[in-house]
């Protein structure tokens, strides 16, 4: 099985999010508000993590 | 008196014994803590969360980590494996994650099934909460 880099980072920030919506909150909307943040939070900041590398090494 | 006095520790010793049980459950087998407290969504989305992350480390050809090391990282990422409870022991007892890590998936792969553990783990303790009344629902 071979991933690119960043569907390895979307499938990882997936089940991740769904975890820490289960366990960080009570309710149910809340669950999935937290772990669509989650979501956006992991891929964002790797993202951004990616381009601040990428200017540091140009 | 006495037989007052024991009542409510019988109660208390039963009551206090689920927590546990379901925390150890949680452990062994994703999602386990929630299907005992009927938690039958929650329970299913974490186990399938789980078991696929570390499946999808195993099949990147990820690290398996053995208890057997000497540097702290290596400890550190075994106890994170640790945390796949039964998982963990069918991956070693098939022999699977025991090739070297030679490529950057392979890497991902690794850090896969050391996450999954440790996700199992917040959920195990998670479902201790339920149990506990800690969390309210």
């Amino acid at each position: 099985m071979t991933l690119t880099h960043f569907s390895a980072v979307l499938i990882f920030s997936f089940f991740t999010a769904v975890v820490f919506g289960i366990t960080q909150r009570s309710e149910p909307r809340m669950m999935v508000r937290f772990a669509a943040f989650t979501f956006v939070i992991f891929v964002g900041g790797t993202i951004a993590a990616s381009w601040l590398m990428w200017l540091i090494k140009h | 008196m006495p037989t007052n006095a024991q009542a409510p520790a019988r109660t208390a010793g039963q009551s206090s014994s689920l927590p546990v049980i379901v925390l150890i459950a949680g452990w062994l087998v994703p999602g386990a803590g929630h299907f005992l407290l009927k938690k039958w969504i929650r329970g299913t989305l974490l186990f399938i969360s789980i078991v696929a992350m570390f499946c999808i480390g195993i099949a990147l050809k990820g690290k398996v980590y053995t208890p057997n090391t000497s540097e702290l990282l290596d400890v550190l990422n075994f106890v994170g494996d640790l945390g796949n409870g039964l998982l963990y022991l069918i991956a070693r007892v098939l022999g699977l994650g025991t090739a070297p890590v030679e490529l950057a998936t392979a890497d991902y792969g690794t850090k896969f099934m050391v996450v999954a553990g440790l996700l199992n783990i917040i959920s195990a303790v998670d479902a201790h909460s339920l149990a506990t009344g800690r969390k309210n629902s």
